[in-house]
């Protein structure tokens, strides 16, 4: 298992309904690196982090992560990867705490509770957390995001323009929070339109336009 | 850099219906939208089909399954517009939690809250069409229970597809009404029959009926909605 | 050749249909009850038998689809429920037809004709969701599953809608015994089933074309591309 790269694509479109948004993509990543992904509006970095992270499934093409397939082992692909989308996998009538508790709960850490709320106080939701999200704002709910991120140590972390709707004390924290994980060994994948911001944190750059691999 | 060990499929059912209900608990005001709405097509139906006692007594059990019926496609409706707010019930899929603990903790979750509007709508049946309970209570419970039961499986199941399609909102009760009609039949046929007395002992066929019902659909919707919610 | 043999189904059907209407019209004897209008039996069962088989193979299909995606198998889904739902509709009309004159009525909740109407209703949904679904993988999914519970559903309609009958009067129907018009009526289902094997293979074809039309990868996209070699950020 070790020796696999971290994500392997080999040759991998996907369409959405009349839209290819990644055609013939082929591309090795080793574990334990972290790779910038570039491109302009449209040009698939979110549908390539999707498949990774087996939120949908390529329609043509061969992708491994950690050397699984994501056709037929999505399961083991899901305990070991984590992704950080636009979209925030939350529920509005419920409060930061009960829906950080039930995510640890359902991926069956123990004192989930605790777990929880000493994750809401290291994002700074503290104050925050009885609150139902429908009063959150849009910085509020990445910051709950990235603490859904941390629930479980993932070895491969999907970062979809994280510092998007971030004030400065959240960009810090943020940046913190990706070299830490870098530090741990976790290979990192971010989305960014901030390339500059981007290349401080990577060692590795990948750049798309159009669904297909292209020079920065 | 493995996650914790997997938890199990009725634990996760657990977790995923106690959040539900939760929800339903946070947002009464909308449950309590439903009963009216529930409330306000059985009086329509007094209207419509006129003040004639003997008539609205013998099809009071149709009246109530139809307002049920109606009611349900709003709370399967609203309970999926919930999972998609936020792309939430995805996030449940990648956490990762087994599929079939969704289906069976949302489709329970929706049959709850059926069978809690069934209740509610149960004195205002016998208020407005003067009927009374000929069998026992008991029975009556297990009638409704069980055809909400039928009622939320393939409703749960469809409401998944057809909130992802376009006309969502027709689309569900074309794809789900044909389908439940042998429930529909089985339950107002035997809550008729609770009502009415049964002379000819029809209770026991109805019952199978429903529970067979509820035994394929269950069935079908634990098996086939992990392949409905993956993309 | 494959295309000779699809037109000849047609060709084929066609003349058995010419010889059918002799045998049905003038060849098979009247029935002792209902007389001549009973004639239109041998189209209405026919039509009816074939949309079952129609829903059948739409079934098969489904459940194929769901074990091994595959766009012919999901085409010819499609094609089977079209041409199922077009001999359902006519088979329901020519039993209303028959009705009238028999029962006096144009419908009588008979089990056999509630049950065709209620998976009438239930396969135009299946239509409907295909239409709504603009991505094919989903659609193809989707579509397999609606159809699988439909399916199953079948039976269990037709039990309930017996015992919901047998409370009431029942219409009886004339049971064939006569073999002159059970002749007739198997001589009509191969007639009508060959019709139905042209029109589902046509449709196949037609879905199969738009398919292709729908998932072919643009020319600019598809060149392919060679391994992309890590490139360094800084």
């Amino acid at each position: 298992m070790e020796n696999h790269p971290a994500v392997e694509l080999r040759d991998v479109s996907k369409r959405f309904g009349a839209q290819w948004a990644l055609a013939r993509i082929s591309y090795s990543l080793p574990r334990g690196q972290s790779l910038l992904l570039t491109g302009p509006n449209g040009s698939g970095k979110t549908t390539l982090l999707r498949l990774i992270a087996t939120a949908s499934s390529p329609t043509l093409g061969e992708l491994r992560v950690l050397g699984l397939n994501v056709r037929d082992q999505r399961e083991e692909i899901r305990q070991q990867v984590a992704l950080l989308s636009h979209a925030s996998f939350i529920y509005e009538d419920l409060s930061a705490l009960q829906n950080l508790s039930l995510m640890s709960r359902l991926l069956g850490i123990k004192d989930s509770k605790q777990r929880a709320a000493s994750l809401l106080s290291e994002v700074g939701l503290a104050p925050h957390s009885p609150k139902p999200i429908r009063q959150f704002s849009a910085g509020m709910r990445k910051r709950l995001a990235i603490a859904r991120l941390l629930l479980k140590a993932p070895a491969v972390a999907l970062l979809d323009e994280p510092f998007a709707a971030l004030d400065p004390s959240g960009m810090g924290q943020m940046e913190r929070i990706i070299r830490q994980l870098i530090t741990q060994g976790t290979t990192v994948i971010l989305a960014t339109h901030q390339v500059e911001h981007g290349k401080t944190l990577c060692n590795l750059r990948l750049h798309l336009d159009s669904g297909r691999v292209a020079a920065p | 850099m493995n996650g914790s060990p997997r938890i199990g499929l009725l634990r996760s059912l657990a977790l995923v219906l106690a959040k539900d209900i939760l929800i339903e608990w946070r947002t009464r005001a909308r449950l309590n939208a439903l009963v009216i709405f529930a409330f306000g097509t059985l009086l329509i139906f007094s209207f419509a089909l006129g003040p004639d006692t003997q008539l609205l007594q013998r099809n009071a059990g149709g009246y109530l399954w139809l307002a049920l019926l109606f009611a349900s496609l709003m709370a399967l409706g609203e309970s999926f517009r919930i999972e998609r707010e936020n792309s939430a019930l995805d996030g449940l899929r990648l956490l990762p939690v087994d599929p079939r603990a969704l289906f069976l903790g949302k489709a329970l979750g929706n049959a709850a809250v059926l069978v809690g509007l069934a209740f509610v709508l149960v004195p205002v049946m016998i208020g407005l069409f003067g009927v009374s309970i000929s069998l026992s209570f008991g029975l009556l419970a297990v009638t409704l229970v069980l055809g909400c039961l039928a009622i939320s499986a393939p409703g749960t199941l469809y409401s998944a597809v057809a909130s992802n399609a376009r006309a969502r909102d027709v689309l569900l009760p074309l794809l789900l009404f044909p389908l439940i009609i042998p429930a529909l039949l089985a339950a107002v046929k035997a809550t008729t029959v609770v009502l009415q007395g049964d002379p000819m002992s029809q209770l026991r066929s109805w019952f199978g009926l429903l529970a067979g019902f509820n035994l394929v659909y269950w069935g079908l919707g634990f098996a086939l909605f992990p392949l409905v919610i993956e993309e | 050749m494959a295309n000779r043999v699809r037109w000849a189904f047609l060709i084929v059907a066609l003349g058995m249909l010419v010889v059918g209407a002799y045998l049905a019209l003038a060849w098979a004897p009247p029935d002792r009850e209902m007389g001549d209008v009973q004639r239109i039996m041998y189209v209405h069962v026919p039509q009816l038998w074939m949309a079952l088989l129609a829903m059948t193979l739409n079934f098969a299909c489904s459940v194929i689809y769901l074990v091994r995606n595959s766009w012919k198998t999901d085409s010819l889904a499609e094609a089977s429920a079209e041409v199922g739902v077009v001999f359902g509709a006519v088979g329901i009309a020519l039993g209303s037809i028959w009705g009238r004159p028999t029962w006096g009525v144009w419908w009588a909740w008979d089990p056999r004709l509630t049950t065709a109407a209620i998976l009438l209703v239930a396969y135009c949904g299946y239509l409907a969701l295909r239409r709504f679904v603009d991505d094919p993988e989903r659609r193809a999914v989707w579509s397999a599953v609606t159809a699988i519970v439909a399916y199953v559903d079948v039976p269990l309609i037709w039990y309930s809608v017996q015992w919901w009958r047998s409370l009431h009067q029942v219409q009886s129907s004339p049971r064939t015994v006569d073999p002159q018009m059970v002749l007739v009526l198997r001589w009509q289902s191969f007639a009508f089933l060959s019709l139905m094997v042209f029109y589902v293979w046509t449709r196949y074809l037609i879905a199969m074309a738009t398919r292709r039309r729908e998932l072919a990868m643009p020319a600019e996209l598809s060149a392919p591309a060679p391994m992309q070699t890590s490139e360094v950020a800084r």
